[in-house]
């Protein structure tokens, strides 16, 4: 399962979303570089946190449904459609899973957006979202640092420096920063390796 | 004749519940008479794969153990899915088993019905589905490596259902031991001689290191076009000889009396099993 750190920033034109990658079974380290940040269609991705098996499960059942959706429309699907159908399994069968999404992209209704779903299925909109076990120790960071108007660079440079802190401090987020940049023109994806991240001054 | 108002029930495939009553209520007697249920046998086990500059390596000890006895000095745990695809098998001996034969004959199904050859990815998602669907009740650690027409694939699958696709495995009781090997030495694009050495040395760790792994080391070397299975790749815990004689001569007991009763026998069939003793 991962214990993690995930989140996603909203910009004008776009979205971030980056995550760290580690997958934990008990103190063991199953896999670490795991790539979290799982596409569901062309401009729209997911972050998974929680038990790998069940995010996996329902992120390829999403997938297969909006496909299926966006070829019956015949034009690419929204954000919050895809936000919608992970909130409809999240919520049907939230005794059963264990899985915390944040659901990202790019569509040409609204521009960027931001949907999170953590466990239970609830759905909301932000500007901005973490999620995962690392994220508790980095909400005072978000939301002192975030401001409202960045650019894409800005994004991913407090995207890269939350996840750092985070991982910093969780025992269970680790390895190395996985970001990507969705904006009209498609997908940008970067890794930040271990000895690359950013630096912050510590005991 | 005659006929029930229900006509006869078919198998129904999945789990089937109805002896968890007796069984609980089994339990609480012979625990009280010191008794204890029987547990599924497990192949504590180490398995390991990597991709190297031609295809993929997968290689598995041979231990087989049931609790602290070993039920099986020479098990194979690598099985065969298609032509092209093998799958290492690790936790319980019986669910590993028969969760490959089942996806290898769905996946041949599934070959013959796109007209197209089989791909690592499409055994991998089969396999990964049903595990899911059964909540990880099925107890296989499986790892799944192949070359298919768009090359070397090696991915590893948990019981829960979840997978990951790595350049190098471990699974199993011994997947720690033989991590540490990898870690240390691996690099990609490997030539086949360092590759077979790498994943010997992986899997020979986790026979020395942990008790539930043991035995031979078996590899089966997937390039493209062809499989080669070295089985035993190596024999670390060969028996030593013993040095003492613990036969006695004949003679040593007196024989007093000897009568013998010819028995006619026709021979029908003959099978030979070879056993391993001294």
């Amino acid at each position: 399962s991962f214990q993690t750190t995930i989140m996603a920033v909203e910009f004008d034109g776009g979205v971030v979303m980056g995550a760290d990658s580690r997958t934990t079974t008990g103190a063991y380290i199953a896999n670490r570089v795991t790539d979290k940040l799982t596409q569901i269609h062309d401009q729209i991705f997911c972050c998974r946190s929680g038990s790998a098996a069940d995010t996996q499960a329902i992120a390829d059942a999403v997938t297969y449904q909006l496909g299926f959706h966006s070829i019956e429309l015949d034009e690419a699907p929204l954000v919050q459609t895809a936000a919608n159908l992970f909130k409809e399994m999240c919520y049907k069968y939230r005794e059963e899973l264990m899985a915390g999404i944040i659901v990202a992209g790019w569509d040409k209704r609204r521009g960027g957006q931001v949907y999170t779903v953590p466990m239970g299925g609830m759905m909301v909109r932000q500007p901005f979202s973490i999620g995962g076990s690392g994220s508790s120790y980095i909400y005072g960071f978000v939301d002192s640092s975030y401001k409202s108007g960045m650019s894409k660079e800005e994004c991913l440079q407090f995207t890269a420096n939350a996840l750092s802190l985070a991982m910093e401090r969780d025992g269970s987020s680790g390895g190395v920063v996985r970001l990507a940049a969705i904006s009209e023109s498609g997908v940008e994806r970067r890794v930040i390796l271990g000895n690359q991240l950013p630096k912050f001054a510590s005991c | 004749m005659l006929l029930s108002a229900k006509p006869s029930f078919a198998p129904v495939g999945g789990f089937n519940f109805e002896n968890v009553r007796r069984n609980a209520m089994l339990e609480e007697q012979m625990s009280g008479q010191g008794f204890k249920a029987p547990k599924a046998r497990k192949t504590g086990t180490t398995i390991a794969g990597i991709i190297f500059k031609d295809g993929v390596i997968l290689g598995a000890d041979t231990r087989a153990t049931d609790d602290m006895v070993v039920a099986d000095k020479n098990c194979m745990k690598i099985h065969h899915i298609a032509p092209n695809i093998y799958c290492c098998g690790a936790g319980v001996a019986a669910d590993a088993d028969v969760i490959t034969q089942m996806m290898s004959s769905q996946l041949q199904l599934h070959a013959l019905s796109t007209g197209r050859a089989a791909r690592v990815v499409t055994v991998t998602r089969l396999l990964k589905q049903m595990l899911f669907r059964y909540q990880g009740r099925i107890g296989a650690s499986l790892i799944v490596g192949g070359y298919d027409v768009t090359g070397p694939h090696l991915y590893s699958i948990y019981p829960h259902g979840s997978f990951d696709k790595l350049p190098y495995v471990t699974m199993g009781s011994g997947s720690a031991s033989a991590m540490a090997v990898f870690e240390d030495r691996f690099k990609p694009n490997m030539e086949l001689e360092e590759a077979q050495r790498l994943v010997q040395d992986a899997i020979t760790a986790g026979i020395f290191c942990d008790l539930g792994s043991g035995s031979n080391v078996d590899l089966c070397v997937i390039s493209k076009g062809s499989v080669d299975i070295l089985r035993p790749f190596d024999q670390p815990g060969k028996r030593g000889c013993k040095h003492g004689q613990y036969r006695y001569k004949k003679g040593t007991t007196a024989v007093l009396t000897k009568t013998v009763t010819p028995i006619a026998v026709e021979l029908v069939e003959e099978t030979v099993q070879r056993m391993d003793t001294e």
